[in-house]
C-alpha cells in the first residue's frame, strides 16, 4: 500500500471521528476552529469596513454593500465567533477543572457544536443568494421588516439555529458542574474558570428564550404575514427592541464574565499566588449576572420610554460598575507583591485591565440616560463596546489560548511570535478605537456609508483604518504561530506553568477519558497543595476501575443537516410553494433523527481495567 | 453495570428514575431546561399583553372567548396532571402494568384538549374571521396559545413513543428516568396552561 | 432469607410511604380545580375587573405552586438547584411582564 493512501484513510478516519464524536475535548476543538473561522470571517469584513471609511466619501463599496458588511460583522463577531469560542474554551476546559470524564450530555453537546455551526454557515450562505442581512447586528424593527430580498430571513433563521445550539450548551454546562464534580470539588473549591463557566450558563438559559421568541415574531411578520411589528395593524415595533436587548445586555456578560474567568486563572497561575479574594469574585461574578438582567433598556434610552423608566435603567446600569469594579481590584491585588512571570498569556492579561477599566468608565457615561442622547448612536458607542469586547473579551481568547493551547493540543506557542502578535494587535486595537471616542463627540454617527469633507473627522478615520491594518497583521502572526507549533513547536509536559488547578494534573493532551481515576481534592487550587505539601500529584479518590464512556453518533449532523434544509424550506416559501417540499423533508429527518435516537438504546461502552493499567502514566 | 435487567422488589431503589448518572443528569436536565421555557412563555406572554388590545377593529377578546370550552380545556389539563402523577406513584411502586394505564389516560386527555383547542381554532376563523393575520392581537393570540398547543402535541409524541417502545420491557433504571422527565415535562405544559387560561381568557373575558 | 424479608419490610414501609404522598396529591387536586372553580365563577358572575383580575392572578399564582411544590416534588430534596433555577426564571418573567404592560406603549 502507498503511503499516500495509507494516509488518505488515516484522515478520513480522523474526519469520520470528528464528524461523530461526543467527546466533549473534541467538540471543544471544534467549536475553537468553528468559531476562529467566523472569526477570521468577521475580521475580514471589519477590514472592508475600515477600508470603506480611510478616507471621506470613499466609494470601495457600495452603499448596500457598506449595509451587508456592518450587519454581517456584528452578526457573526457576535454569535457566530466570540460566543462559540467561549463555549468551545468551557468545553475543552471546564469538566478537567472539576474532575469530570465528560459533560452530563456528550450527545446533546455534539448536536449543541452542530446546530451553531449550520446556523452560521446557512447565515453566510446569503451572500451568495441575492445578498446578506443589512439591518444591523440588532434587526430593529420596522426596517428588519421592510427589508426587501431575504437577507433578513437567512439572519432569522441562522440565529434560530445557532441559538438553540447555545441554549443546548448552556444546559449541559449547568447538568455538568452540579452533578459532576470529582470528591472533595465543593463549590467553593471550584476554580474560578468554572465558576464563570455556570454563571454564563445561566445568564444562557434565560437569555436565549428571548431572542429565540424575537426572532420568531420576526419570522411570522416576514413569512406567515402577522402582524407583530406592523402598526397598520396594532402592532408595535418597540416589542422587538425589547425582547432584542433583553436577551443582548446578558449576551454581552454571556462574553465577558468567562473571559473574567480566564484572567482569573492566568493571573495567579504567573504570579505564583492564590487568587485575591476568592469568595469575592464569586459574589461578584453573581451579582453581576443578576443586575446584568435588568439594564437592558440602557440600549433604549432615547426610544422615549419616559423618564422615570431611563432613571431606573440608568441607576441600575452604573450599579454594574461596583461589582465589575471589585474584580479589578481583585486581579490587581493577586498581583500584588507576587513574582510575576511575564509572557504571552499574562501580557494580554496585563493589557486587558487598563483597555476593559477604558471600556467600562465609557459604559458608565452612557449608562447616564441624559448624556445618552448625545452619545446614542454616535461613534461613541462604537468605542465603548470595542474596549470591552474587543480589550476584554477578545484580549482574554488570546490569553486563553496561549494559556491552555498546550494542554489542548500538547505543544506550547512559540513565545517570540506571541509576543509580536500581542504588540501589534494591542497597538493597532487602541490607535483604532480610541480616536473614535473622539470621532463620536465630534458628531459622527454610526453605520453610516460615508462620511464629508473637512468636518474634522478625515485624520481620526485614516487613523483608525491604519490600526485595523495593525490588528490584522497581529491575527496573521498568530495564526503563523500557530501552524509553526503544529508542526515544530516545543511538546508541552503535563504542567508546563507550575499551575494550580486539575487540568494539570492530567497528560497532555488528555486521554479521552481524561482522568484514569478520580482524584481527591482537598481544597481550593488542588493541585497547588499536593505541591506545597510535597506531594507533586492527585491522591486517587477511587481504586482504578472500568471506566463507562458515551458512544459517538452521526444523528447530530443529520439531525442539524434536516434542520438546515427545513430552514431553506422556510425561507423560501414564500416565493414559491414547491419549497414547503424542502420544509417538510427537513423536518422529517430532524424529527426522524428524534425517534432513532429515542427508539435506540444507547448505553455507551466500557474500559477495562486492565486497558487502562497497560497505558502509561 | 448493565442496564437492561428489569426491577424485582429486590432491586428496586427507592426512586427509580433517580438511581443511575443518568437518571439525575436527565432529571437536572429537564429541570432548568424549564427555567429557560419559563422565560421563553414570559416573553410570548409579554408580547400578548402588549398586544392584547390592538384589534385594529376587528373581534375583541370579549367577542371571542366563551367561559363553558376553556373550562373543559383546563379541567382536561389539569386532570391530565393528575393522572401523571398517578403514573409516577404506580412507577415507584414498581407498577409497570398501571404505570402504563394511567400514562394512557393521559394521553387520552392530552389528545381530548388538543381537540377542543382546534376545534376552538377553527371556530374562531370560520365564525369570526379572526386569524393570525387579522391583527396584531390575532398574531400575538395564535402565537402564545398555539406555542403552548404545540408543547401538547410534542408532550404526546414524546409520552406515545416511550409507551410503545418499553410496552414489552417492563420498567428498568434505563427507562424509569425517561417516564419521570416526560411527566415534569407534562407538568409544566399545565403551569402554563394555568397562566393561559388566567390571563389571555379570563382576563379577556373581564377588561 | 432475612435479608429477603428486611428489603420487603422496607419495601412495603416505602409503599406506604408513597401512599401517604399520593393521598396529598390528591388533595392537591382537589385544591387546584377549587381554585379554578372560584377563578371560573368569578369571572362569569361579572365582578368588577378591580377585584377580580388580581383575585385571579392570585389564585393562579397559588394554584402553580402547588403544581410546582406538589405535583413536581420541589418541595423534596435535592431539588435546590430547579428551585434556584425556577426561580431565577419567575424573575426574568416579572420583569418581562412589568415592562410589557407598562412602557411598550408609553
Ligand atoms: C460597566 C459596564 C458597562 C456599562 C455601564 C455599559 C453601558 C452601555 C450602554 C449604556 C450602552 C448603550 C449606548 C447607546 O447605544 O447609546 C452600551 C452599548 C453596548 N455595550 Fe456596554 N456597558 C458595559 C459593559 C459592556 C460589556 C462588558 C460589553 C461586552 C462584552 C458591552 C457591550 C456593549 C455593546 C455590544 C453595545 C452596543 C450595542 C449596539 O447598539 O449595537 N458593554 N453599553
Ligand atoms: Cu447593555
Amino acid at each position: 500500500m502507498s503511503n499516500a493512501a495509507t494516509q488518505k484513510r488515516a484522515f478520513s478516519a480522523v474526519l469520520w471521528d470528528y464528524l461523530t464524536t461526543v467527546d466533549h475535548k473534541k467538540v471543544g476543538i471544534l467549536y475553537l476552529m468553528g468559531g476562529g473561522f467566523f472569526f477570521l470571517l468577521g475580521g475580514l469584513e471589519a477590514l472592508i469596513i475600515r477600508i470603506q471609511l480611510i478616507k471621506p466619501e470613499n466609494d470601495f463599496i457600495t452603499a448596500g454593500l457598506y449595509n451587508e458588511m456592518i450587519t454581517m460583522h456584528g452578526t457573526t463577531m457576535i454569535f457566530l465567533a466570540a460566543t462559540p469560542l467561549l463555549f468551545g474554551l468551557m468545553n475543552y476546559i471546564m469538566p478537567l477543572q472539576i474532575g469530570a470524564r465528560d459533560v452530563a450530555f456528550p450527545f446533546l453537546n455534539a448536536l449543541g457544536f452542530w446546530l451553531f455551526f449550520s446556523g452560521g454557515i446557512l447565515l453566510n450562505c446569503s451572500w451568495f443568494l441575492g445578498g446578506a442581512p443589512d439591518a444591523g447586528w440588532t434587526a430593529y424593527a420596522p426596517l428588519s421588516i421592510q427589508s426587501p430580498g431575504h437577507g433578513t430571513d437567512f439572519y432569522v433563521m441562522g440565529l434560530q439555529l445557532s441559538g438553540a445550539g447555545t441554549l443546548m450548551s448552556g444546559i449541559n454546562f449547568l447538568v455538568t458542574i452540579v452533578a459532576m464534580r470529582a470528591p472533595g470539588m465543593t463549590y467553593m473549591r471550584m476554580p474560578l474558570f468554572t465558576w464563570t463557566t455556570f454563571v454564563t450558563s445561566v445568564l444562557t438559559l434565560f437569555a436565549f428564550p428571548a431572542l429565540t421568541v424575537g426572532l420568531f415574531l420576526l419570522m411570522f411578520d416576514r413569512m406567515f404575514g402577522s402582524a407583530f411589528f406592523d402598526v397598520a395593524l396594532g402592532g408595535n415595533s418597540v416589542i422587538w427592541q425589547h425582547l432584542f436587548w433583553i436577551f443582548g445586555h446578558p449576551e454581552v456578560y454571556i462574553l465577558i464574565l468567562p473571559v473574567f474567568g480566564v484572567f482569573s486563572e492566568v493571573l495567579p497561575t504567573f504570579s505564583k499566588k492564590r487568587l485575591f479574594g476568592y469568595s469575592a469574585m464569586v459574589f461578584a461574578t453573581f451579582l453581576i449576572a443578576f443586575l446584568g438582567f435588568m439594564v437592558w433598556a440602557h440600549h433604549m434610552f432615547t426610544v422615549g420610554l419616559g423618564p422615570v423608566a431611563n432613571s431606573i435603567f440608568a441607576v441600575a446600569t452604573m450599579a454594574i460598575a461596583v461589582p465589575t469594579g471589585i474584580k479589578i481590584f481583585n486581579w490587581l491585588f493577586t498581583m500584588w507583591g507576587g513574582s510575576i512571570v511575564i509572557n504571552s498569556a499574562m501580557l494580554w492579561a496585563l493589557a486587558f485591565i487598563p483597555s476593559f477599566t477604558i471600556g467600562g468608565m465609557t459604559g458608565v457615561m452612557l449608562g447616564s440616560n441624559v448624556a445618552d442622547y448625545q452619545y446614542h448612536d454616535s461613534y461613541f458607542v462604537v468605542a465603548h463596546f470595542h474596549y470591552v469586547i474587543v480589550g476584554g473579551v477578545v484580549f482574554g481568547l488570546f490569553a486563553a489560548c496561549h494559556y491552555w493551547w498546550p494542554k489542548m493540543f500538547g505543544r506550547i506557542l512559540h513565545e517570540g511570535m506571541g509576543k509580536l502578535a500581542f504588540w501589534t494587535f494591542f497597538i493597532g486595537f487602541h490607535l483604532t478605537f480610541f480616536i473614535q471616542h473622539f470621532l463620536g463627540l465630534m458628531g459622527m454617527p454610526r453605520r453610516y456609508w460615508v462620511f464629508l469633507e473637512n468636518q474634522g473627522l478625515d485624520t481620526g478615520n485614516l487613523i483608525s483604518t491604519i490600526g485595523a491594518f495593525f490588528m490584522t497583521i497581529g491575527t496573521i502572526v498568530f495564526l503563523i504561530n500557530i501552524v509553526y507549533t503544529a508542526v515544530k513547536g516545543e511538546k508541552a509536559p503535563a504542567d508546563p506553568w507550575d499551575a494550580r488547578t486539575l487540568e494539570w494534573t492530567i497528560p497532555s493532551p488528555p486521554p479521552f477519558y481524561n482522568f484514569k481515576q478520580m482524584p481527591l481534592v482537598r481544597g481550593l487550587d488542588p493541585l497547588w497543595i499536593e505541591k506545597t505539601e510535597g506531594n507533586g500529584k492527585m491522591t486517587p479518590a477511587e481504586p482504578l476501575d472500568e471506566i463507562h464512556m458515551p458512544n459517538g453518533s452521526i444523528l447530530p449532523l443529520i439531525m442539524t443537516a434536516g434542520f438546515f434544509i427545513a430552514s431553506f424550506g422556510f425561507i423560501y416559501q414564500t416565493d414559491h410553494k414547491a419549497w414547503l417540499i424542502a420544509l417538510y423533508a427537513g423536518m422529517a429527518i430532524a424529527i426522524g433523527c428524534m425517534v432513532i435516537r429515542s427508539l435506540k438504546d444507547d448505553l455507551g461502552f466500557h474500559i477495562s481495567k486492565e486497558e487502562l493499567e497497560r497505558e502509561a502514566d | 453495570m448493565s442496564h437492561d435487567h428489569s426491577l424485582n422488589p429486590k432491586t428496586m431503589p427507592e426512586d427509580p428514575s433517580k438511581a443511575t448518572m443518568e437518571g439525575k443528569h436527565k432529571f437536572l436536565g429537564l429541570w432548568f431546561f424549564l427555567g429557560g421555557e419559563t422565560v421563553l412563555f414570559a416573553c410570548f406572554f409579554g408580547t400578548y399583553l402588549a398586544l392584547r388590545n390592538s384589534t385594529a377593529g376587528g373581534p375583541t377578546s370579549q367577542d371571542l372567548f366563551g367561559l363553558d370550552l376553556v373550562f373543559l380545556m383546563t379541567v382536561l389539563l389539569l386532570t391530565s396532571s393528575l393522572t401523571s402523577v398517578y403514573a409516577i406513584y404506580h412507577m415507584k411502586n414498581n407498577d409497570f402494568k398501571k404505570m402504563m394505564l394511567w400514562l394512557g389516560i393521559t394521553a387520552l386527555l392530552g389528545i381530548g384538549f388538543l381537540a377542543c383547542e382546534i376545534y376552538e381554532f377553527a371556530h374562531y376563523i370560520h365564525d369570526y374571521g379572526f386569524t393570525f393575520r387579522s391583527s396584531a392581537f390575532g398574531s400575538a393570540f395564535y402565537t402564545l396559545v398555539g406555542f403552548h398547543g404545540g408543547h401538547v402535541i410534542f408532550g404526546l409524541s414524546w409520552l406515545i413513543t416511550l409507551m410503545v417502545r418499553n410496552a414489552k420491557r417492563g420498567l428498568n433504571l434505563y427507562n424509569a428516568p425517561k417516564f419521570n422527565t416526560f411527566a415534569l415535562y407534562w407538568h409544566f405544559i399545565d403551569v402554563v396552561w394555568v397562566f393561559i387560561f388566567t390571563v389571555v381568557y379570563l382576563m379577556g373575558m373581564v377588561s | 432469607m432475612t435479608e429477603n424479608t428486611s428489603t420487603n419490610k422496607i419495601n412495603s414501609y416505602q409503599k406506604e410511604k408513597n401512599r401517604e404522598e399520593m393521598r396529598k396529591q390528591i388533595i392537591t387536586f382537589a385544591l387546584m380545580i377549587f381554585f379554578t372553580m372560584i377563578a371560573f365563577f368569578a369571572v362569569a358572575m361579572g365582578i368588577s375587573s378591580m377585584f377580580v383580575i388580581p383575585l385571579i392572578l392570585i389564585l393562579a399564582i397559588v394554584q402553580v405552586g402547588f403544581q410546582f411544590y406538589y405535583f413536581m416534588h420541589m418541595k423534596d430534596k435535592g431539588h435546590e438547584f430547579p428551585a434556584l433555577l425556577i426561580f431565577g426564571g419567575i424573575w426574568v418573567t416579572f420583569l418581562v411582564g412589568v415592562t410589557f404592560v407598562t412602557i411598550i406603549w408609553w
